[in-house]
């Protein structure tokens, strides 16, 4: 009883404020609006679908749009609607999966090289090593090492994004550990993890969101990607990149295989992008004034 | 000046350390054996063992680290598994189209996204100004196969105009050369622009804002003097900086495309060696790109003055 009448009462409450915002910032609300019904199509898959993307119909094979197939079918007669929305859930999957790994990793190291000088040293090194290593090309060699699953993909996506993290928490680290209200607290004999925890995490917290977005973004298009050169996910997942990585070869007597998926990933990383700026915009205001 | 030149140039030395040690415990540490992940499915024991002994799998790890180390400062990056030959001669007889897409695309995008980040920045709030920024948040957002495959639809199967794909060396026929570099430089062209035209946009914002500007415009000079003579210039530096660590998004973005357009280059043969599991080409390609970012950013950085007088070693 007390968490529904929470869940309901606190949005209207709230709700003037956010209208105006959603006013003051329309592209931000379109994508965040778009983001939802993506998000939506994608969830509910099993259940708006028409048919079981995995079904072959080679009699059907190739066909163009139509009633029966909204999206038209591809080389083994398979439903592209049903394989378009489904792939929404590997690549929805991917992207969170991505960009909370990479923003705990990075935090983490983040916060110790910007609290302890000599670690600081050695990590931003290897920070800066594995900076100039592109990040498709390291993922690539990740994918090299061990059989294909999504898992792995996750991994081997994650690993490229860590560096800018760290960067972006040690940055604020370093600039927040001078403030004098940390002196004040080291001076009342605040123990570290609770420093860390009341007084210099929650600064890192506006950047990082706005960051973890952006990451979200990019590990949905780089997915796609990998994927589609083979070295992504396992080709029987129907993913965004696979569907593609499939279709590329009808390219010329059935453009829709490759059309469909490719529309519905450009989607979903613009909204995923405009929501970051938005984020930004709202959260970080310095921030929004550099870039 | 020669002291910070000197440091610049060592600072390099512990980057790239950190790449080989990186490429290096990449395939010790994976999870299961390597030299049978490298064997594939169908391998005997033997084939393994063989495996593990050419790479030198079956020796201490420092002892494979220095011997590897060693043998990588003597410009050998070791023998392919599959095709028995020098990873570097592969490497280089591949290293054609991927320059000259990387180039083409480079050039492409620097004469597209300064122009524009400029009127951007000179017309900032306008709807001009808002259309750039959209258009360039929407160019980080579609994939290279979208933009690739319609423009290949659009203009080589449909209207003829320019080849579907493949690469024609310069050295055999400069005109055809061309042609086929144009559909893959419009393609990768895209994100590259977007990048550029808003650090362009963002750091004129900057610039324009300042004291000699308004002096600048005080004493009469026409707005195209100001902007370009006086405000780009003092805001090369970001942009240029910017040209540099992008470099990694467009080798990035070079290694789709080539599939794309079946260009057959740098990033094909790194698709064809992760297929294979030919693990030297993978690393012999990591190690090459890395230097090469390390050092085009290096070059970049010692280039500052040139760009800025006000900047001094």
């Amino acid at each position: 009883m007390g968490t529904t009448t929470l869940g309901v009462a606190a949005p209207a409450r709230r709700s003037p404020g956010l209208l105006r915002r959603m006013r003051r910032y329309p592209l931000p609300t379109l994508g965040a609006v778009l983001l939802i019904l993506l998000v939506a199509t994608a969830l509910a898959a099993p259940w708006i679908t028409t048919h079981d993307p995995f079904e072959m119909n080679i009699v059907d094979r190739l066909q163009p749009p139509s009633a029966e197939y909204w999206f038209g079918t591809d080389a083994f007669g398979r439903d592209l609607f049903s394989r378009t929305l489904h792939g929404g859930r590997v690549s929805l999957a991917i992207g969170i999966a991505v960009a909370v790994a990479s923003t705990l990793v990075g935090l983490v190291i983040g916060v110790v090289a910007g609290y302890f000088r000599l670690a600081d040293a050695i990590l931003m090194r290897v920070m800066d090593g594995l900076m100039a290593i592109p990040g498709i090309l390291l993922a690539i060699a990740l994918m090299s090492l061990t059989r294909a699953s999504i898992a792995v993909v996750i991994v081997a996506i994650t690993i490229p994004e860590i560096p800018r993290v760290v960067r972006l928490v040690r940055a604020v680290v370093l600039t927040v550990r001078e403030q004098v209200y940390i002196e004040a607290a080291t001076a009342i004999g605040t123990r570290f993890p609770r420093l860390m925890l009341k007084h210099i995490l929650p600064n890192t917290l506006a950047p990082l969101i706005v960051q973890a977005t952006y990451i979200a973004a990019s590990a949905v298009l780089v997915e796609s990607y990998l994927s589609f050169l083979g070295v992504g996910t396992p080709p029987e997942v129907p993913s965004w990149g696979n569907i593609i990585a499939e279709g590329r070869l009808f390219v010329q007597i059935a453009f829709w295989n490759i059309l469909f998926p490719s529309v519905f990933l450009a989607l979903m990383v613009l909204s995923i992008n405009i929501l970051g700026d938005g984020l930004r915009d709202m959260l970080d205001p310095r921030l929004a004034r550099r870039l | 000046m020669w002291s910070y030149v000197t440091r610049r140039i060592l600072a390099t030395i512990p980057v790239l350390g950190v790449v080989a040690v990186v490429v290096f415990l990449m395939l010790r540490l994976s999870p299961g054996d390597p030299a049978a992940i490298i064997a594939g499915d169908s391998a005997t024991l033997d084939d393994i063992a063989m495996i593990r002994e050419q790479l030198g799998l079956d020796r201490p790890l420092l002892q494979q680290f220095v011997l590897w180390v060693l043998q990588l400062l003597g410009g050998d990056l070791g023998n392919s598994i599959y095709l028995s030959r020098p990873v570097l001669g592969l490497i280089l007889e591949r290293v054609e189209p991927t320059l000259a897409l990387a180039l083409t695309t480079m050039v492409f995008a620097m004469l597209l996204a300064i122009p524009t980040g400029v009127l951007a920045a000179w017309r900032a709030g306008s709807w001009v100004d808002q259309t750039i920024m959209a258009l360039s948040v929407l160019a980080f957002s579609v994939p290279v196969f979208l933009i690739g495959y319609g423009l290949v639809i659009g203009l080589s199967l449909e209207l003829e105009w320019l080849p579907v794909q493949g690469f024609v060396s310069i050295w055999e026929d400069p005109w055809r050369f061309a042609s086929h570099l144009v559909l893959p430089t419009l393609t990768l062209g895209l994100v590259y622009t977007a990048l550029l035209a808003r650090i362009t946009r963002a750091t004129m914002l900057e610039t324009l804002n300042e004291d000699f500007i308004r002096t600048a415009r005080a004493k009469g000079l026409g707005e195209p003097r100001v902007l370009l003579l006086h405000a780009l210039k003092s805001a090369s530096v970001p942009i240029v900086t910017t040209i540099g660590t992008g470099l990694a998004l467009l080798i990035g973005g070079v290694v789709v495309t080539e599939s794309v357009f079946a260009i057959p280059g740098i990033g094909r043969l790194t698709i064809e060696a992760v297929l294979q599991r030919d693990y030297p080409i993978i690393q012999g390609v990591i190690l090459v790109i890395a230097a090469v970012y390390v050092l085009v950013n290096l070059v970049i950085d010692l280039a500052y003055p040139l760009l800025d007088p006000r900047i001094r070693f």
